[in-house]
């Protein structure tokens, strides 16, 4: 097994009194795309930073190709970063931007000219290389970033909430084409986004952050088919969340009681455990033809057209406290104040401690 | 009625801007007389004055002296204000906005007075009164202005920019050098020229701080003492067009600024 590309060990970090990072480890391997997910004030941005070396860790350590950078400064590291803002250098053309890294190593003007223009090739970019950078548009202005961050050849790109500043469509459009270059290049590419559909769509392997601590990390569709905490299960896509304790467990099956009254699940948890249940909202059955495990019924509040499916929002009639979030068909009869049984597959049901 | 308010508001625009410039007006149409002394009735059009002005090498060496002292100390203002600008914008200082207070202090004390305790420290340093010393003491009423005007205009933008470059690899020399300074031309630029202005026709700490080659205000100010000739209102006109030239240039830096 070869060591890691970037291994962060136990890295906290204060500014001032408020601890921003408690005691992250967290390792990158070659060639991966990671994605950090967290909402704002997860500290994502402030480990980002650290690994560019603009912030220096109050603990732990940082090793980037097994060599310890904690506290060497950005110009000296192996990394670049594409900042949210772009901070394309306004007094200067698209190509000398792009040429600008190359510049500080000492590359020669003709080779820089080169490659700047097959790192502008490489984004699409190809015609833009005498523009200045106020003569483009958002998402050109990012693609330049991004040329510039990439013809160093870093060991590891940084991007900050590259996308953050775009409009919807065009979020989508750069998403497909970053994935794609990353592939093409063969960089770690390490994205901090607070958009779980970002995440989704990007990652080899995904880093929901919260509070300062990593809840949970691991390839996107494990994530979201089962993640590890409360947290992740809400952030990282929606869920109805059930909470309840195991009154009894044996032989590899346990028994939780809930608002919904007792439900028989597969577990080894001992008795005495609070859980949550979580469910997606396309694994909610509504309806008499339903899963295995019910949770009795609930008055529809709300009916959301989304296209391609309903949103469909319920109040337990046991426990009006707890809310259920299911997705059917587009086509279903479902109104507002009807009274529906609800359902799910015990499969489908993930089991959280909280 | 409303024709009567349009008049008499008129005429206020033009009694004020005639108190404001009607001086420099006769100031300047009588530096044209082609007689000795600039008392009506006006005699001219004629340069013959403007040929006694650059005739006189006591004038003349003293407009070089001024250009000089001008040029340099506004260079000399403008760099230590930029610098200390990008200090309180870039680093987390103590008691900075204390210290940012006393940088821009001199702005509020007389010429009067800086003049003097500059006499007097010089006196006591032993630095002889020379164009270096009034140049020293123009960078002490300019850099003020230099930083106060650099220091309005960076903003956080830039400091993304400036981690940009740090972040490509350029050391701390380089992102000023290439990133920074380029960034902030304007502000640079509007800084110098103003401070050009003020060094220009700035009297007191000169007059204080000069002995034998003096700019040429103090010069002026000696020609005036054997009374009024329209050589001396020459020297004055020029004086004010090379104003007047900085001026639009400082205008012209402070507008030329476009979004980034």
């Amino acid at each position: 097994m070869t060591a890691p590309l970037v291994d962060i060990s136990s890295v906290s970090h204060r500014f001032g009194q408020h601890t921003v990072l408690k005691n992250v480890s967290l390792t990158i391997e070659p060639g991966s795309y990671t994605i950090l997910l967290g909402p704002s004030g997860s500290g994502k941005t402030t480990l980002l930073s650290i690994l560019g070396g603009f912030v220096t860790p109050s603990q732990g350590k940082v090793l980037i190709r097994g060599e310890d950078c904690t506290a060497v400064p950005p110009a000296k590291r192996p990394t670049t970063t594409v900042f949210q803002d772009y901070a394309l250098f306004p007094h200067m053309s698209v190509g000398s931007n792009v040429g600008f890294g190359l510049r500080m190593q000492g590359v020669d003007a003709a080779t820089r000219t080169a490659r700047a223009r097959e790192a502008l090739a490489l984004v699409g970019l190809a015609t833009a290389f005498d523009k200045k950078p106020h003569q483009l548009s958002g998402g050109q202005r990012q693609r330049v970033a991004l040329a510039r961050a990439l013809v160093v050849e870093p060991a590891v790109l940084l991007l900050d909430e590259p996308l953050g500043a775009l409009d919807l469509k065009l979020r989508r459009q750069m998403q497909d084409e970053l994935k794609a270059i990353q592939k093409r290049v063969g960089t770690a590419f390490i994205h901090v986004t607070h958009d779980q559909e970002e995440a989704m769509a990007l990652a080899d392997h995904c880093v929901v952050m919260n509070d300062g601590r990593i809840e949970d990390e691991g390839p996107p569709e494990r994530v979201y088919a089962r993640p590890a905490t409360r947290f992740s299960a809400t952030f990282m896509g929606e869920s109805t969340l059930i909470s309840g304790a195991v009154t009894a467990a044996k032989d590899g099956t346990i028994t939780v009681a809930t608002q919904v009254g007792s439900l028989l699940l597969t577990g080894t948890l001992p008795a005495g455990t609070t859980v949550a249940l979580a469910v997606r909202p396309e694994h909610l059955v509504l309806g008499a033809a339903g899963g295995a495990v019910g949770f009795g019924t609930a008055k529809v509040t709300d009916v959301v057209f989304q296209g391609s499916f309903k949103r469909v929002l319920a109040v337990s009639e046991k426990d009006p406290a707890l809310h259920f979030i299911a997705r059917v068909p587009a086509a279903a009869a479902v109104q507002p104040g009807d009274i529906v049984a609800v359902s799910c597959d015990a499969g489908d049901i993930i089991l959280l401690a909280s | 009625m409303r024709a009567l308010v349009r008049i008499v508001s008129w005429l206020y625009a033009v009694a004020i801007y005639g108190f404001i410039f009607l001086p420099v007006v006769v100031l300047v149409l009588f530096s044209l007389q082609a007689t000795s002394f600039p008392i009506p009735p006006f005699t001219g059009p004629s340069l013959r004055w403007y040929d006694a002005v650059l005739a006189d090498t006591r004038l003349t060496s003293a407009l070089v002296n001024s250009l000089l002292v001008a040029a340099l100390s506004s260079a000399a203002a403008v760099t230590l204000g930029f610098l200390s600008a990008w200090g309180f914008a870039r680093f987390a200082l103590p008691g900075s906005a204390l210290l940012r207070g006393l940088i821009t202090l001199p702005l509020t004390v007389s010429y009067l007075i800086i003049g003097m305790g500059l006499l007097v420290l010089f006196n006591w340093a032993g630095v002889p009164k020379s164009l270096l010393a009034a140049g020293i003491g123009h960078v002490v009423i300019n850099l003020p202005l230099c930083f106060a005007i650099i220091y309005s205009q960076m903003g956080d933008h830039q400091i993304n920019i400036e981690r940009a470059a740090r972040d490509l690899g350029a050391p701390e020399w380089k992102v000023l050098l290439l990133i920074t300074v380029p960034v902030m031309a304007p502000a640079i630029f509007a800084g110098f020229f103003l401070s050009m202005t003020f060094s220009w026709d700035e009297f007191v700490i000169s007059f204080l701080l000069t002995r034998f080659d003096t700019t040429l205000p103090v010069e002026i100010w000696n020609l005036l003492r054997s009374g009024l000739n329209p050589k001396t209102n020459a020297v004055g006109s020029l004086v004010f067009a090379v104003s007047i030239v900085l001026v639009v240039f400082f205008e012209l830096m402070l507008l030329r600024r476009k979004p980034a």
